[in-house]
């Protein structure tokens, strides 16, 4: 598991919506070591504040030894990150944590609600790659509104796997919550559910998947300060009652792992 | 024509720690470095002049509930409850690793009554790897009313010789920066025998969140480390070193070499890197590395001929 931090310079820029913005970075190490579901840490400044850096899951990758973040402007940090420019070079540290667990011999469902969607596109692109055969694999995106689903549409699409989007204001796909598409599109006996979103959507499908009784793999969120297992800061609860550490056990964990609310 | 030799490229930088030797004046401080390991792909860790790993107390510990950490203005607070493995995964799992190192691995440990710090100690003092002892006295003594030993210069004192008594190799004691007088601290702890000090362990605070009106960490308060405090554990540093005559070391956020010679010049003898290495995991390397600079650049014998030399009108 080697990690790697290297100066990045930001090869390209885009603005997908007023808050949601995606960077392409030159990272070749990170970049050729990177699996899907793992991330980034990086400085959003060189001076002493904002102090730490921030995770960022691995969007995509590519053989050019780029790597990709999506990300949604939030506080200080993504804030100043949004002010970043194509040229300039950013501190990234990575590839961090532990990603997804592909079962290549079972169809697979990708879940993404909201930012949750970042390193799916990664996982999609892996999985089509690893299996000769997708026609029995979905991927689930929800967002709140038009603007955070419908910049990415096109680049899901690509894989040919079923691809269904979700809004909760209906304003593009479905109207409602990927937990409610799932329910409706039911994937096949066998399938491994992949996601990534908030917590009450997480909740909700760890409960789907049990009744179904379906592999649910989860890409949890917590506070960080190193990404690296030195800090001991991103502990959450699990099941048996003590804690994992999103950083490093994680940040995909298997959902019955994890104590839910 | 006369052939002029060159100066040793290599800079003097060793320091003594009573007989604990250190090549260069730069550890990492405990509880921001795993257990060394984690960071063994990222920096050359023998050109450290050592590395202190996690605290370890007698039982594992689960540690507080999250979250346990919030940044704030040019730092952060942690509440990570001294979650450890215990001394006896300690010695199995992590002492392998740390014996193999070229640079000497000092344990941190901590306990809840004088007793725990003492049979801890026990357990390590055998161990073949433990080139010194750090002893956290900022944990509250839950036989008294949950005072921190290190608010009180005699439990401070009566965990540095329950330490002392039951080990051989050197014990720095660490002091806590929430008193009033850290150097009476300090010189209660050296009378007791501590072979050195280090200071400053993170400075209690707290976090709002105000909109939801919560603390920002589940335990309420927690300590502060980072860049804010070093104007802080500079004074600290400076009041110590002048009372005692036993080596300090100096913590609180130090991110660059600057930083570091400043604890030097204010009378440390070493120096520690705490959470500058979540934002750089390089970062103690090159701190190391720029007082090698400074020392060739000041044209200094050694970098001991800086320590304490703070001119003061
Ligand atoms: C493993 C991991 C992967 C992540 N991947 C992505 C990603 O691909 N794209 C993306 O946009 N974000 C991602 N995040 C979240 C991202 O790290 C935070 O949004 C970012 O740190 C916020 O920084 P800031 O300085 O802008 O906000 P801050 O100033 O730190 O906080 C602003 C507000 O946002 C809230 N906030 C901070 N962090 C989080 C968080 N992790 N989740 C929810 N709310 C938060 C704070 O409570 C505060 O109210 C990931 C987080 C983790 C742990
Ligand atoms: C996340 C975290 C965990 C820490 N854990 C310990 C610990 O287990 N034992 C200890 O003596 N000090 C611990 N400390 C304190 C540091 O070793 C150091 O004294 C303090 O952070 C000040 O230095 P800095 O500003 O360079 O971080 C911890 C600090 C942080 C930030
Ligand atoms: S963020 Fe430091 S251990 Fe996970």
């Amino acid at each position: 598991m080697s990690q790697y931090q290297e100066n990045a310079t930001i090869t390209r820029y885009e603005r997908l919506s007023q808050d949601n913005i995606r960077l392409t970075l030159q990272a070749d190490s990170i970049a050729a070591a990177a699996k899907p579901g793992q991330f980034v840490m990086i400085r959003t400044s060189t001076a002493k504040d904002p102090l730490l850096r921030r995770p960022f899951s691995i969007h995509q990758t590519s053989t050019n030894g780029r790597i990709q973040i999506l990300f949604k402007i939030l506080g200080r940090g993504t804030e100043l990150l949004a002010h970043a420019q194509e040229g300039e070079q950013l501190p990234v540290f990575g590839p961090l944590g532990h990603g997804f667990d592909i079962r290549t011999d079972r169809p697979a469902c990708i879940v993404g609600g909201g930012m949750g969607i970042a390193p799916m596109l990664f996982l999609a692109k892996r999985i089509s790659r690893l299996k000769s055969n997708v026609a029995s694999d979905f991927i689930l995106f929800g967002g709140r509104t038009r603007t955070e689903v419908e910049p990415l549409s096109d680049d899901f699409r690509q894989f040919g796997m079923r691809f269904y989007e979700a809004t909760d204001d209906g304003s593009y796909g479905e109207k409602g919550f990927v937990t409610q598409l799932i329910q409706r599109l039911k994937p096949p006996k066998g399938s491994v559910v992949y996601a990534c979103g908030p917590e009450s959507m997480l909740e909700q499908l760890n409960i789907y998947c049990q009744v179904k009784g379906l592999e649910c793999q989860v890409s949890v969120e917590s506070v960080m300060a190193c990404g690296m297992g030195a800090c001991l800061g991103c502990n959450i609860p699990a099941k048996d009652g003590g804690y994992v550490h999103v950083c490093y056990e994680g940040p995909v964990f298997n959902a019955e792992e994890l104590a839910w609310k | 024509m006369e052939i002029v030799r060159e100066r040793d490229p290599f800079p003097d930088l060793r320091v003594n720690i009573g007989t604990l030797r250190l090549q260069n004046p730069v550890l990492t401080a405990s509880g921001t470095f795993g257990y060394a390991r984690e960071f063994a792909n990222l920096l050359n860790l023998h050109r450290l002049g050592g590395v202190i790993v996690k605290g370890i107390s007698l039982e594992p510990r689960h540690g507080n509930p999250p979250p346990r950490i919030v940044e704030t203005a040019c730092g952060m607070l942690n509440a990570i409850g001294l979650e450890n493995v215990g001394v006896d995964r300690f010695i199995q799992e992590k002492i392998p690793y740390l014996r193999g190192l070229q640079v000497p691995a000092i344990v941190n440990i901590l306990g809840d009554s004088v007793e725990e710090y003492q049979e801890v100690t026990e357990r390590l003092a055998s161990i073949e790897g433990v080139a010194a002892i750090e002893v956290n006295i900022s944990c509250p003594n839950v036989k008294k009313g949950g005072v921190a030993f290190g608010a009180n210069p005699d439990m401070a004192a009566a965990v540095t010789h329950a330490v002392k008594e039951n080990c051989d190799v050197p014990v720095i004691v660490k002091l806590s920066p929430n008193v009033s007088d850290i150097s009476e601290i300090a010189a209660a702890v050296e009378d007791a025998g501590a072979d050195g000090v280090s200071l400053i362990n993170t400075l209690i605070g707290m976090a709002i969140n105000l909109e939801k009106r919560k603390p920002e960490l589940a335990n309420v308060i927690g300590g502060l480390s980072g860049p804010a405090i070093k104007p802080v554990a500079l004074r600290m540093v400076y009041q110590v070193a002048r009372r005692v005559s036993i080596p300090v070391i100096g913590i609180g956020g130090i991110d660059n070499s600057r930083d570091a010679l400043e604890f030097i010049v204010a009378g440390a003898t070493a120096v520690q890197v705490g959470t500058a290495n979540f934002i750089n995991p390089r970062v103690s390397e090159e701190i190391a590395e720029g007082i090698g600079e400074y020392v060739k650049t000041e044209k200094l014998p050694s970098i001991r001929d800086l320590i304490g030399c703070l001119e003061v009108d």
